[in-house]
């Protein structure tokens, strides 16, 4: 296992909520990856947010890891949730909120309501 | 090297023949597709998903891979 997988494997599992995103949760740099830490900003979820951009071992590596070719990919406990496509829909459908909250991980749970409101 | 949305159609019918499928964008790099297939029965959205990016056979994967954004809805086909 190359020291990218095992830096990508170490972080997953030693943190209930990871983001793997172009940017930073406060400056990202892309349209999909802006649009999942909004979404975990907003619900005051706390997460650890890794910039791909910042190194090119973990960019590749973590497509790898997952078998997944895009950036985002949101980690809730060890396990894949999804891309930017899947996370919004899993937030409008209210299935974030019930992975969350089975997880351990706490959130807003009005601000996901607005959420949903808004996007009636 | 962008795709156009023939192209990503022809690809993913090859592994979902029966699917109800259509693909929008026109930069060829930033496209959507809207995939009701009979053979996501069962499967969670992550791996519908997977049966998607692997029938675009590595056009998403990596540096050379010539979709940079896909934008996918997938549901199963009663």
């Amino acid at each position: 296992m190359s020291d990218a997988q095992s830096q990508i494997k170490e972080t997953v599992e030693g943190n209930d909520v990871v983001l793997f995103m172009k940017g930073t949760s406060q400056m990202p740099q892309c349209g999909f990856s802006s649009k999942v830490a909004g979404i975990l900003n907003y619900l005051g979820v706390e997460y650890t947010d890794v910039n791909v951009l910042a190194d090119e071992d973990v960019r590749q590596g973590i497509k790898d890891f997952s078998d997944w070719p895009t950036i985002p990919q949101l980690y809730v406990k060890n396990e894949f949730i999804g891309g930017c496509d899947i996370v919004i829909e899993m937030m409008l459908s209210g299935e974030l909120d019930t992975v969350l909250a089975n997880n351990g991980v706490g959130f807003d749970k009005d601000a996901a309501d607005k959420i949903r409101e808004a996007n009636g | 090297m962008a795709m156009s949305a023939s192209e990503i159609e022809v690809l993913l019918r090859a592994t979902f023949p029966t699917a109800d499928i259509s693909v929008s964008g026109n930069d060829g790099v930033h496209m959507a597709a809207d995939i009701a297939a009979v053979e996501f029965a069962g499967k969670n959205r992550v791996a519908q998903q997977r049966m998607v990016y692997a029938a675009l056979k590595g056009a998403m994967d990596g540096s050379n891979g010539q979709l940079h954004a896909l934008q996918l809805t997938t549901r199963v086909k009663e």
